[in-house]
């Protein structure tokens, strides 16, 4: 008999998992990228309230990685994706997505160039047999490095005191750049960036020194009040920050069923990601024609009438016709109003007349509620310390 | 006594159809030339104790709508999902399949990275395939030639269908339907043992070689069923395949339909034109208004209608129609559970589909063996173990395995099947299971074997053909059985056709007997009583 088992662990622990089991006193575990993700640690108000007042710890490591090392590694990059990766330094980050042939988003993703000719992709889907036919004529390497980092979430107003309290001194990263500290016998990579529209850094490290490192920042940030969050939390604060989630936003072309499903990068909101002049890209001809042709359909921010959150509500044009529908929705606590993200069909954008059909639990049963939407701006939610540098010190 | 209907054979689409007839208010009567009911989806006891899957041994292509509409829940049917599968390597190693999704791409990744991913595609892919093919399935395919109102309509909504999807997806469609399965899997994946495992549905029942054109088709025909919406996965039924047909019997009966057995037709009777009722092998007549033959084209129209009556073309066609028959089965009686010591302890796997051939060049090299006329001396075989999860069908403890083997050609080098060949036959086939099952052969009670030769005689399958005609692109849709008679009507008045060999073709998905039935219904100018396909995801 052979000691795999597969069947016996379908999901994976990460290297936090001793702490966050530990943590999650409610059990409450939900399936991410094949790990075991926490869903909530016991108390999701309070978990969310971490994020905007204090120290959050969110545990990364299911974030699919792929290392893109070798000479071509920025043409190789530049070719897949939709921003210029030439043109970012060493050392920063940017946010960026890529397509297949015929525009349309497979997924979007963080970029780290960690060095000249050594990046890294930080992704919600796995794309290998993409990115290894995209690696064609490149001298290139492509390999996913997902269990080899273990990386960690520090979000919150209090995020750079926690690591000061630390010892690691990131008054003056700016946002989308990186530093790295020695650490214990290793080294900590950490980012300014993260996924709640707030001051917020990502801890990269080797999966060995995750313990310690979990341990350290949770005893420095004791006075702040730091606590682990959960999926759930991170869910509602990255509503108020407006972004998008592959698989709960969009569908990516890859794995879309119907063949009307897919969306462009135009109608996501990224079609500011787009460099037009550096050269080819995969699905830039796509791209081009439908700029000049026109989207068919647009993702906006929603602001909703009442206090009855959207999620999964169908839009309506003068309340009759079908005019998209709600991928995310939430009672935003920083904003005391309701928000939501939509797919809206780009010919009833203008001149307004839309309508939300919501479906409101009302004890065991549901009420019916026909509510006028305004387009927002994204993100709703963006407070001037997400972007302060020096990083303020609470 | 004039019966409204007699349907030959008390096959599942024999009784499918007989059901909805009966339902329609026909006086309706199955004829059986066993002793038992159940064609291909049988169950019987051969050995005491041990309730058999003879036949037909999964399930997954049975219409949801068809047990809905003849309430088999209420007659007892029960299907269950199965889990897991595996391949087993030369040399020591395997292939497991899993129910999750996470466990899988694990496994399949330690075999490839890439393929474990690429599968993703691939499974999407085929599910694509699957949405543009099922609404098919339970509509009576148009006579492009004809301008009846209803078949232009057809054709329009064919062509609608056609029309929904990309320039990219039509070509990618038809390339489906044309190609190999080899060369359809060397576009997904590069691990020897994952297209080996995922070859395996293109070659079932088939003639074909997984190099063959026009295998990747035969793959989608066994993924377009589903259980419970599970679109793909396949299950057992539980008290073994006859449950189906024992489900359909007793519906038939209370629906007030009758079903006779121990008596085969010996010949149609065609009267002025006019099929006009049966005389049984022991010389009874049968009266009635339609005959709805249940055999296949082959049987029906070339042994047991007087070829005078015939269109000479109609007989050409009938008598060219492919039905090579590529298999044999062993049913084994258990004494305990078998060990398959490359899997690890505990593991799901055996409670799914085992297989030992791991690479798509070993099975076309037992492909090859079968255009010599002879078995495979390294065959194909689908063994699942259904007693795993099925408690009904042995006593505790003890279990009853079904394999299913390729390649078996209908005759040894152009000469019949002896029992000296059969013997040789089962002899390789325990022998293989043995290699990766040490003691295997002791656990053995009992064993039924079954090569073309059996199949054609018991069950009535020309060639031993399991799907009553072979699944190539030529014949199917408006071209199957034969052009012109795609629509379950013959040339014959009164004489219509219910079985695999009509469209959409094999398999126990029940879905010609319950198209003919609506057919019949149409033309008597009665109430049809039957619910249209669902939706698929």
């Amino acid at each position: 008999m052979t000691t795999l088992g597969h069947f016996r662990t379908p999901l994976l622990q990460t290297p936090f998992h001793p702490r966050t089991a530990a943590a999650n006193v409610l059990s409450r575990w939900g399936p991410w990228g094949g790990y075991m993700a926490a869903l909530c640690f016991g108390d999701v108000d309070m978990e969310y309230t971490a994020i905007r007042n204090a120290a959050s710890v969110y545990d990364l490591c299911p974030m699919v990685k792929y290392r893109i090392a070798g000479r071509d590694a920025a043409a190789y990059l530049n070719r897949l994706t939709l921003r210029n990766a030439a043109t970012l330094p060493v050392g920063a980050v940017h946010y960026t997505a890529w397509c297949d042939d015929d525009g349309k988003l497979l997924d979007d993703c963080t970029l780290f160039r960690n060095g000249p000719d050594d990046f890294l992709i930080c992704c919600q889907e796995r794309h290998l047999p993409w990115l290894l036919d995209s690696a064609e004529g490149f001298d290139v390497q492509v390999a996913e490095v997902t269990q080899d980092i273990a990386a960690l979430s520090l979000q919150g107003p209090c995020s750079a005191s926690v690591l000061a309290a630390a010892g690691f001194d990131v008054e003056a990263l700016k946002p989308f750049r990186m530093a790295r500290f020695a650490f214990a016998a290793g080294e900590v990579t950490i980012s300014r960036t993260g996924f709640t529209g707030d001051l917020g850094y990502e801890l990269w490290i080797d999966p060995a020194l995750a313990l310690p490192l979990w341990d350290r920042l949770m005893t420095a940030g004791a006075p702040w009040g730091i606590r682990p969050i959960g999926s759930d939390a991170l869910n509602l604060a990255r509503i108020e920050a407006g972004f998008i989630i592959t698989n709960l936003d969009f569908v990516p072309a890859h794995q879309a069923l119907r063949e009307d499903r897919p969306r462009s990068p135009l109608e996501m909101g990224l079609g500011w990601m787009i460099d037009w002049d550096k050269g080819h890209f995969t699905g830039r001809q796509a791209l081009l024609a439908e700029k000049q042709a026109g989207s068919a359909w647009a993702l906006v921010g929603l602001d909703i009438p009442g206090n009855v959150s959207a999620e999964g509500s169908i839009l309506y044009h003068d309340k009759r016709t079908e005019a998209g529908f709600v991928t995310a929705a939430a009672w935003s606590p920083a904003l005391k109003a309701s928000i939501a993200l939509a797919q809206v069909k780009a010919r009833n954008l203008p001149g307004g007349n839309l309508w939300v059909e919501i479906y409101a639990l009302r004890e065991l049963q549901y009420v019916k509620l026909m509510l006028p939407v305004t387009v927002v701006e994204r993100p709703f939610f963006n407070p001037p310390r997400r972007r302060a540098t020096p990083a303020g010190r609470v | 006594m004039i019966h409204d209907a007699i349907v030959i054979g008390a096959g599942h689409n024999g009784l499918v159809a007989a059901c909805y007839l009966a339902r329609a208010g026909m006086k309706v009567c199955v004829v059986e030339k066993n002793d038992w009911i159940g064609g291909a989806a049988v169950s019987r006891e051969l050995y005491p104790g041990f309730t058999y899957s003879n036949c037909s041994y999964v399930s997954s292509l049975f219409r949801p709508e068809i047990m809905r509409d003849l309430e088999l829940p209420k007659h007892g049917l029960q299907i269950l999902p199965y889990e897991g599968g595996a391949v087993f390597q030369q040399g020591g190693g395997y292939l497991g399949m899993f129910r999750d999704h996470d466990a899988n791409r694990r496994e399949f990744a330690r075999h490839s990275r890439r393929d474990a991913e690429a599968y993703d595609i691939y499974a999407r892919d085929i599910l694509r395939f699957c949405r543009f093919i099922r609404p098919m399935l339970m509509r009576t395919p148009p006579d492009p030639s004809s301008l009846r109102p209803r078949d232009l309509s057809e054709l329009l909504w064919l062509g609608k269908q056609m029309g929904a999807l990309s320039e990219r997806m039509r070509a990618r469609m038809v390339q489906f339907w044309t190609m190999s399965i080899a060369d359809f899997l060397d576009e997904y994946f590069e691990s020897p043992v994952i297209k080996g495992y995922l070859a395996v549905s293109a070659i079932i029942g088939t003639a074909l070689g997984p190099m063959s054109p026009g295998s990747a088709y035969v793959l989608l025909h066994h993924y377009m069923g589903d259980v419970d919406g599970n679109v793909g996965a396949w299950g057992f039924a539980r008290g073994g395949m006859g449950a189906i047909t024992r489900a359909l019997t007793d519906s038939l009966k209370a629906a007030g339909g009758e079903v006779r057995t121990g008596q085969g037709v010996e010949r149609i009777d065609v009267t002025g034109g006019r099929a006009s009722g049966v005389v049984l092998a022991n010389g009874d007549v049968l009266r009635a208004r339609r005959v709805i033959s249940n055999m296949d084209v082959k049987r029906t129209f070339l042994r047991h209608v007087d070829e005078a009556v015939l269109p000479g073309e109609f007989v050409r066609r009938v008598k060219t129609f492919k039905i090579r028959g590529s298999s044999g089965k062993l049913n084994i009686a258990l004494d305990s559970a078998p060990v398959f010591p490359a899997l690890p302890e505990g593991a799901p796997n055996v409670r799914g589909d085992l297989h030992f051939t791991d690479s798509i060049e070993r099975m076309e090299r037992g492909y090859d063996d079968w255009k010599a006329g002879r078995f495979s001396r390294d065959p194909f075989q689908d063994v699942m173990i259904p007693t795993m999860i099925d408690p009904t069908m042995v006593p505790p403890g003890k279990h009853f395995m079904s394999c299913f083997v390729q390649y078996a050609p209908p005759k040894i080098e152009g000469r019949d099947w002896t029992d000296a060949d059969r013997d040789a036959f089962r002899d390789t086939c325990l022998n293989q299971i043995e290699t990766y099952s040490p003691g295997f052969k002791d656990r053995v009670l009992h064993v039924e074997v079954r090569t073309p030769r059996e199949l054609e005689a018991e069950v009535g399958l020309t060639e031993g053909n399991i799907f009553q005609g072979e699944l190539t692109f030529d014949q199917l849709l408006f071209n199957r059985p034969v052009p012109g008679y795609a629509q379950y009507r013959s040339p014959i008045r009164d004489l219509w056709m219910c079985g695999s060999s009509t469209h959409p073709g094999g398999g126990v998905m029940g879905a010609p007997g319950r198209n003919a039935a609506a057919e019949v219904l149409r033309e008597a100018g009665m109430k049809r009583g039957m619910r249209d396909a669902y939706a698929v995801l």
